[in-house]
């Protein structure tokens, strides 16, 4: 797919909640495809000192409106100031970047686990991988109800299940404390999971034992997004890859984690 | 239209702009943003004999106006390069440059010998420069005495254009300049990056594997700048500037201060089309101050 650096229009930014806002940007023209775990490479110019662009996952898109959006959760100096920007803003913008997940096959059960903003690409995953809402498991972790965001938009895709820190909401824990994922990991046909390293290497390790196909989408820092510079390595079993452009999603059985 | 076209020695360059090596891979992994026809050519990511995995993660950090990086030149090798990647860039009309790299003068010249027989690779790039490898790069280019120990090895081998790339971590860079130039340098080009490092206050940690890294960006484009005039005062051969080049403006201020050619580097990973709307800018410059070609430029500087 043909990567391009195009001037966006920032058409809505919505608060989602205190440090998570879902920027709706729209192009001139046809958008090409774009897949869950594909993401965006945003460049920031209201700040000057922030140098470099910044990457975001997509959360979702819709060709007709010429639309994807963002789910931008403040993280850092960038992601802070990006969600300053306001509809009517021109966003430059290279995508589509990466590859996406492996999509299931149509009689397959899949748990997606997200955590932070590794929600998007497991909520753009129900969306599009056309199965049924009874294959597809969403179990979504934060530390506290007011970290989570709305995901009533996307509850006719999926069975969603929700883990926070304090219990506030859902299960008290970890995702890997949920009853769901204590006592039915292994009866899914593939795990994909975006998140926190730690939340991700410890549904890798579970899914390593528990025999089952599983991808993760890794957030190593990069300067370009397109695969030249070569800052954003992870060690796989075939040497250094770019999670930019060999990844972001990867498949455990790949890598090389101590687990 | 302005004649854009620069000279080094006997190499024609269509326009002045290269892309610098380490930030635009071997050119197709900037295809989809550029045609890589309309660039003056592209130097390509460092090369060296053997297979290397570079150093390990992490490799950047953001710093201002600029970054580090501590990549340590990963790349595949040369025998890869010949099988795998010439084919891909053989019939474009560009100068591919080799950024030809050694840990020991033995490795540069093993390297330089299997580049001169590709037909379709015009020059090399000498890297005497690189500051993220623990043996050989930046140790030749800090020194006068080994940068001539290695220049002068491989124009016994290659044949054709050899520009050198130098390390601005020096006293006198025009004395290294100077010094290759006497080896046989056919054009010298500078700067590499500057070594740097950050830390994390949080974690009391380096932020780069390494520790160190080579700082790039405008945030060295004023001292890069300055050397580049210092240099292009000290020697004939053509000197090829970059450091910190983020448009035409910053461009043409290098070709003012002497420079023939200059390099875009970390521009391209902002955005990947600066090359070519830095050639558009370099054109419409020429034309507001009817100059009609861009050699007129090179090293005008009104004192």
């Amino acid at each position: 797919m043909k990567k391009t650096v195009q001037e966006l229009l920032l058409v809505e930014n919505e608060q989602l909640n205190h440090d998570n806002f879902r920027l709706v940007l729209q192009s001139e023209n046809e958008l090409p495809p774009i897949f869950p775990g594909q993401f965006v490479n945003v460049e920031i110019k209201k700040a000057t000192e922030i140098f470099l662009r910044r990457p975001f996952s997509i959360l979702d898109v819709d060709p007709e409106k010429r639309q994807f959006s963002l789910l931008v959760k403040i993280l850092g100096r960038g992601s802070k100031v990006l969600t300053t920007y306001q509809a009517g803003d021109k966003i430059s913008v290279i995508y589509p970047l990466g590859n996406g997940f492996t999509m299931p096959k149509a009689d397959e059960k899949v748990l997606l686990i997200g955590g932070g903003s590794g929600v998007a690409p497991m909520l753009y995953i129900s969306k599009v991988c056309g199965l049924n809402l009874d294959q597809v498991h969403v179990l979504l972790g934060a530390r506290s109800q007011n970290d989570h965001v709305d995901v009533s938009a996307y509850q006719s895709f999926g069975k969603f299940y929700f883990t926070t820190e304090d219990g506030s909401l859902g299960e008290k824990g970890f995702v890997t404390n949920h009853s769901i994922y204590k006592s039915e990991l292994s009866t899914f046909d593939k795990i994909y999971t975006c998140g926190p390293n730690p939340m991700m290497k410890a549904v890798a390790k579970d899914a390593v034992a528990a025999g089952v196909f599983c991808e993760v989408s890794l957030e190593n820092t990069m300067a370009c997004g397109f695969g030249v510079c070569l800052c954003c390595v992870e060690k796989t079993t075939t040497g250094h890859k770019c999670v930019c452009t060999d990844g972001p999603v990867f498949n455990i059985k790949d890598l090389t984690w101590q687990i | 239209m302005a004649d854009l076209s620069v000279k080094i020695k006997d190499l024609h360059f269509k326009n002045p702009v290269l892309t610098a090596s380490g930030t635009c891979g071997f050119g197709q992994e900037i295809a989809d943003f550029v045609d890589l026809s309309k660039l003056g050519g592209v130097v390509m990511k460092g090369t060296t004999l053997k297979h290397r995995e570079g150093n390990d993660y992490p490799r950047m950090a953001e710093t201002p106006s600029g970054m580090l990086n501590a990549v340590g030149l990963q790349n595949k090798g040369v025998d890869n390069f010949i099988k795998n990647i010439y084919p891909t860039i053989k019939d474009v009309d560009s100068n591919f440059i080799v950024n030809v790299n050694g840990s020991t003068i033995e490795d540069y010249i093993a390297l330089a010998e299997q580049i001169n027989e590709l037909d379709k690779i015009p020059a090399i790039e000498l890297n005497i420069s690189c500051p993220n490898v623990k043996e050989g790069g930046m140790a030749f280019g800090v020194s006068c005495a080994s940068a001539e120990a290695v220049v002068k090895a491989v124009r016994a081998v290659y044949t054709k254009p050899m520009i050198v790339k130098l390390s601005p971590n020096v006293t006198d860079i025009a004395e290294i300049a100077k010094a290759v130039e006497g080896e046989g340098a056919d054009s010298v080009s500078l700067v590499n990056t500057f070594l740097g490092m950050a830390i994390n206050p949080e974690t009391r940690r380096p932020v780069l594997s390494t520790i160190t890294g080579g700082l790039s960006g405008p945030a060295i484009k004023p001292i890069a700048l300055r050397m580049v005039w210092q240099v292009a005062q000290a020697v004939k051969v053509p000197v090829v500037g970059m450091g910190g080049i983020m448009n035409a403006a910053d461009a043409i201020e290098f070709m003012l201060a002497g420079a023939t050619a200059i390099e875009v580097g970390t521009a391209i990973f902002i955005d990947p089309t600066i090359p070519l709307q830095i050639v558009d800018g370099i054109n419409d410059y020429l034309e507001r101050h009817n100059f009609s070609s861009v050699r007129d430029i090179i090293g005008s500087l009104q004192m």
